[in-house]
C-alpha cells in the first residue's frame, strides 16, 4: 500500500512538472484570465429551465460500481442509475427471483463487476437509439440495455477470456460486439506456473453477434492470438467496415512487475482483424470447436423473468491457419486507445507513454497487405512495416495520450492523462489547434455520437480520474469529476464541472430525440405472462405447496391484496409474488417485509416481482409499500402471521373484511 | 314542405349520424402532477379516455374521496341511447322522404325534447357521482361535493375539471339547431304567403 502511494505520488509529481513546463501551463493562465462575463455566458449555455429537457442523453459507465448512469447534457444532471453488473438492493436487481439469473456465470452468481465502455447500437454507422451495450472487465461479460425501458435485458459471458477491456466496440451496423483479453491467460484454463507465461498464455479476440430484430447476443467466434494485452478496440466504418482494430501492450510478454516489463519495446501493435474474412473461414469450416462453459442470461419481455442458457462450445479460429485474418500495425509506446475517424480512413493510436499520436491510414494498410510487405510474422500474424502504414504523427506537446474523439468537421480531440488536458488537432494536417486543461487527469472523453460516422459537434465531456478540490470535500473518498466543454467554435470553452457516479470510464451519448419518443411508460398488464401474476384483486390468494408458500399479491393505490395473511410457519419458504395493477406512468409500488435477508423489490406498473422470505421465529410481521405512491402510501401496509413449525393455524388471507 | 325545410331535415338527419363517430362530451381533469392531462370522453354508447387506462386511473383517484367507480357497463343509457339516436336519424329520413310538414314538426320537437332530456340525464349522472359519496372515504371534506360542471370549468380539490361538448355533441346541437330553424322557416313561409301585399 505504502509502496503504491509513493509511486502514485511520484507519478503525479511527474505529471504536475510536465504540465507546468509543457502545454498545460499555458492553459492554466488562459483559464485564470476568464472573467465574470465568461462565467455567466457559460451558465446560460448549460441552463436547462425547470420543466425543460436536456438536448442529449449521455450514458456514463459506472466503472467499479458496475452500473450505468444516465445524464443529461448540457445540464450534467443525472436522471437514473441502471443496474447492470452489480446487485442493486434499491430495485431488487439481482435479489428478486426474476432478476437473480442475470448475474449467473460459469463461476456462479457474481454480485459485482467493473463496467467500462458503454456503446450505443448503430445502423449504417449512425447511432440509432435501440440498445446500449457495456462490457464487464473482471468476469468477462457484455450486457445489453433496452433503451425503451432503460433496463438490462441480457448479459452474455465471454469464455476463454480475462480482463474484458477492449469491448464492446461494435461494428457499424451492430453486426458484432467485440471482446479482447487485456489479461492473457492459459486457454483453455489450466494449472501451470505463471513463469511459463511465454509458452502457455494466450489472448482471444471474440466476436459476439447481435440479432437485429430482438438484440439477442450470441458467441459467434473467437480468434486465438499471442499472449499480449489487448487493451482497447475500434471497429472500422465506411471503407474500413469489416475490420476491427485492437491495441496491444505487453508485447514483451512480461508476467510480473508489468509496469516495467511491459514498457520495454519501443513499439507495440494495433491488431487489425478482418472479420469478414473470419466469416469466410467459418463458412469453409476452417475452425476448431472448443469446449467452453459460458452463460447467456436474458429477460423475457412479457414475464420479466430472466433465464440462463449455458453455452458449451465455441468456434475458435487460428491465425496461422487463416491467412489474411489478422495483421499487426506497429504503434509506438504501449498504445492505449485506438479510434477510427468518422470517414473510416484514419486509425489513431495513442501511445500512452509518449507525447505523440500515431495515425495509420487504412488505405495504406490495404496497399501494404496487397504488396505482402511484412516486417516479420508472429505466431502466424504478419507484422506490417511501420513506415508503410503510418500517415501522420501528431506532435501534441502533451504527455500520456489516451483516447480520441472526432467532431465530424475534420477535428479530433485527444485526452492526455499525464498532462491533464484535452488537445484539439486537425485530421489531415496533424497540427494542434487548441488545448484546454481538465480537472484532473482525464481518462476517456466523449462527444455525443462519438465512435460513429455522425458525431454531433456541440459538447465534449472529459471523464476525469482525480477530483481533489473540485467540490465540497467528502472525506478521503471523493466523487469522480467530469467537465463539459463547448466545441462549436475554434477554441474549446469550459462550461460546467459536475460529479459522476462510480468511476466513469467511457460515456456515449446521442440526441434525446433518438430515444425519448420510444420510452415505455408502463408494462401492459394484459401482456404480463408471469406465471404468478394476478390480473385483478379477485385473483389474489395464498397457496401452500409443501413447505413453500406462494403469495399471489396485487398492489394498487393504496393497498395490497391480500393484506392480512395467517398460517405461515417457521421454516416455510415464502415467495411474495407482487403484481402492480397500475396502468399509468410513474406509478411503481415497492414491497418490503420485516426480516427479509435480500432486499426490497420495486414493481413497475403492470409487472410482477417475487421476493423470497424465510420467517425465522413466530410472530406477526408487517410488510409495506416502500415507494411513496399516493396520499395513502403510509397506509399501504399489511401483516403476515408466522406460527411455530407444526402449528395447525389455517392458511388464509383477506383484505378489508373487518367490522 | 318548403324545399329548404326539407333540405334542413335531411342535413339534420345526416349530421346526427356524427354522434356514432365522435364523442358527445369531454371532461378533462387538470393538476400539476398530470402534465399530460386526464381526458374522459362520453360517447353515445361508451366512455373512454385519452389513453387506454384513463378510466381505471380516474377511478383510482376518485376512490380516495369516495366517488363511485365509473363503470360504463353499469350505465343503462349507454345501451339505450344508440337506438334512440338511430330512430331519430331514421325518422328524419322518413320525414324528408314523406315531405309532410306535420311530420317535420313531430320530428323536430322530438329531437329537441329528447336532446334536452339527454343532457338533463347527463347532469343527473354528474350529480349522482358528485354527491353520492362513500361515507368511509379516506378524504372527507365538510360540505365538499364533486359534481363536475356541465359546461365550463370548476375546481374540485386539486383538480380543475373542464367540461365541454365534443364533436358528436356539436353534431347533435347542429341537428337540433337546424330543425329548430326548419320549424321557424316552415312557419314563416306559411305566414308570409298570407300577408297581403300593397298590390292586393
Amino acid at each position: 500500500m505504502m509502496k503504491t502511494t509513493i509511486k502514485l505520488m511520484a507519478f503525479l509529481a511527474a505529471g504536475a512538472f510536465l504540465a507546468s513546463c509543457g502545454g498545460g501551463g499555458q492553459n492554466q493562465s488562459q483559464s485564470q484570465s476568464s472573467g465574470a462575463l465568461n462565467n455567466s455566458s457559460a451558465a446560460e449555455a448549460v441552463y436547462v429551465a425547470p420543466g425543460e429537457h436536456d438536448e442529449f442523453y449521455e450514458f456514463f459507465s459506472g466503472g467499479f460500481s458496475g452500473q450505468v448512469s444516465v445524464v443529461g447534457l448540457p445540464s450534467g444532471r443525472m436522471f437514473r442509475r441502471i443496474p447492470v453488473f452489480s446487485v442493486d438492493a434499491e430495485k431488487g436487481y439481482g435479489f428478486d427471483e426474476e432478476t437473480k439469473a442475470m448475474l449467473e456465470t460459469s463461476h456462479g452468481s457474481i454480485p459485482w463487476d467493473d463496467s467500462h465502455h458503454p456503446k450505443l447500437s448503430q445502423t449504417n454507422g449512425e447511432i440509432d437509439g435501440r440498445w446500449l451495450f457495456i462490457n464487464a472487465n473482471n468476469t468477462p461479460r457484455i450486457a445489453r440495455i433496452d433503451l425503451t425501458t432503460f433496463e438490462t435485458v441480457e448479459i452474455i459471458e465471454i469464455p476463454h477470456s480475462a480482463g474484458n477491456h477492449s469491448s464492446p466496440y461494435l461494428t457499424m451496423n451492430t453486426e458484432y460486439l467485440v471482446a479482447g483479453t487485456r489479461f492473457s491467460v492459459p486457454i483453455p484454463q489450466q494449472d501451470v506456473s505463471i513463469e511459463t507465461y511465454k509458452e502457455n498464455f494466450h489472448g482471444t479476440l471474440s466476436f459476439i453477434s447481435v440479432d437485429q430484430e430482438d438484440g439477442d447476443m450470441e458467441m459467434a467466434f473467437q480468434i486465438m492470438v499471442p499472449g499480449f494485452d489487448y487493451d482497447l478496440a475500434a471497429s472500422g466504418k465506411g471503407p474500413s467496415h469489416g475490420w476491427t482494430f485492437f491495441t496491444t501492450y505487453n508485447t514483451e510478454k512480461g508476467s510480473t512487475m508489468k509496469e516495467a516489463t511491459a514498457s520495454q519495446n519501443d513499439k507495440d501493435f494495433i491488431a487489425a482483424v478482418n472479420w469478414k474474412k473470419a466469416e469466410e473461414y467459418l463458412a469453409q469450416g476452417n475452425f476448431k470447436e472448443w469446449d467452453a462453459e459460458y452463460y447467456n442470461n436474458e429477460v423475457d419481455h412479457n414475464s420479466g423473468i430472466a433465464t440462463s442458457k449455458v453455452g458449451d462450445k465455441v468456434k475458435v479460429l487460428f491465425p496461422a491457419d487463416c491467412p489474411g485474418l489478422i495483421y499487426y500495425l506497429p504503434t509506438p509506446k504501449s498504445p492505449h486507445g485506438v479510434d477510427v475517424n468518422p470517414t473510416g480512413e484514419y486509425i489513431v493510436g495513442c501511445g500512452k507513454l509518449s507525447a505523440d499520436l500515431t495515425v495509420h491510414s487504412f488505405s495504406k494498410m490495404e496497399a501494404a497487405i496487397a504488396a505482402e510487405s511484412f516486417e516479420t510474422t508472429i505466431e502466424g500474424i504478419p507484422v506490417l512495416k511501420y513506415d508503410e502504414v503510418v500517415t501522420g504523427v501528431v506532435k501534441s506537446g502533451g504527455l500520456g495520450p489516451l483516447h480520441t474523439e472526432f467532431d465530424g468537421d475534420g477535428n479530433a480531440y485527444t485526452s492526455f492523462f499525464i498532462s491533464s488536458e484535452v488537445v484539439k488537432w486537425n485530421v489531415g494536417t496533424w497540427e494542434v489547434i487548441d488545448r484546454v486543461p481538465s480537472y484532473y487527469s482525464i481518462g476517456h472523453l466523449s462527444i455525443p455520437g462519438g465512435g460513429s460516422m455522425k458525431p454531433w459537434r456541440k459538447y465534449l465531456v472529459s471523464l476525469n480520474k482525480i477530483t481533489k478540490d473540485r467540490y465540497l470535500p467528502t472525506g478521503p473518498e471523493l466523487a469522480h469529476s467530469a467537465q463539459l466543454y463547448d466545441i462549436t467554435g475554434d477554441k474549446m470553452r469550459l462550461l460546467l464541472d459536475f460529479p459522476t457516479d462510480g468511476e466513469p470510464h467511457y460515456a456515449q451519448g446521442c440526441p434525446a430525440d433518438l430515444i425519448k419518443p420510444n420510452t415505455k411508460k408502463f408494462y401492459k398488464l394484459s401482456e404480463n405472462t408471469h406465471p404468478y401474476a394476478v390480473k385483478s384483486e379477485e385473483d389474489a390468494r395464498v397457496e401452500r405447496e409443501g413447505d413453500e408458500v406462494h403469495v399471489y399479491m396485487s398492489s394498487i393505490r393504496s393497498h395490497f391484496a391480500p393484506d392480512n395473511i395467517e398460517g405461515v410457519k417457521v421454516g416455510d419458504k415464502v415467495y411474495w409474488h407482487v403484481t402492480n395493477l397500475e396502468q399509468d406512468w410513474d406509478t411503481p409500488h415497492g414491497f418490503a417485509v420485516l426480516g427479509a435477508q435480500n432486499s426490497e423489490t420495486l414493481i413497475m406498473p403492470g409487472a410482477t416481482r417475487t421476493l423470497y422470505w424465510e420467517p425465522k421465529v413466530p410472530g406477526v410481521f408487517p410488510f409495506y409499500c416502500t415507494d411513496f405512491c399516493s396520499a395513502l402510501h403510509q397506509e399501504m401496509q399489511g401483516y403476515v402471521r408466522v406460527s411455530a413449525a407444526g402449528s395447525d393455524v389455517e392458511l388464509r388471507s383477506w383484505l378489508g373484511e373487518q367490522d | 314542405m318548403k324545399p329548404l325545410t326539407r333540405a334542413y331535415t335531411l342535413i339534420a338527419a345526416v349530421v346526427l349520424a356524427g354522434i356514432y363517430f365522435q364523442p358527445l362530451w369531454y371532461i378533462a381533469l387538470e393538476a400539476p402532477q398530470y402534465p399530460e392531462g386526464i381526458e374522459m370522453y362520453i360517447w353515445v354508447n361508451k366512455i373512454t379516455g385519452h389513453e387506454e387506462n384513463t378510466l381505471q386511473n380516474i377511478n383510482i383517484l376518485n376512490h380516495y374521496i369516495g366517488m363511485q367507480m365509473i363503470e360504463p357497463d353499469s350505465i343503462p343509457e349507454l345501451k339505450i341511447f344508440p337506438y334512440i339516436g338511430g330512430l331519430l336519424i331514421l325518422l328524419g329520413l322518413l320525414v324528408w322522404w314523406k315531405n309532410e310538414p306535420k311530420w317535420m314538426y313531430v320530428y323536430a320537437s322530438s329531437l329537441l325534447v329528447l336532446s334536452l332530456l339527454g343532457i338533463f340525464d347527463f347532469w343527473l349522472w354528474e350529480y349522482d357521482y358528485g354527491h353520492n359519496l362513500d361515507p368511509h372515504a379516506a378524504i372527507q371534506i365538510e360540505g365538499m361535493v364533486y359534481q363536475p360542471p356541465l359546461l365550463g370549468s370548476k375546481w374540485l380539490l386539486n383538480f380543475k375539471a373542464v367540461s365541454y361538448p365534443h364533436i358528436g355533441g356539436i353534431c347533435l346541437a347542429l341537428s337540433c339547431f337546424l330543425m329548430f330553424w326548419a320549424m321557424i322557416h316552415e312557419k314563416w313561409y306559411v305566414r308570409s304567403s298570407r300577408i297581403p301585399t300593397s298590390n292586393d
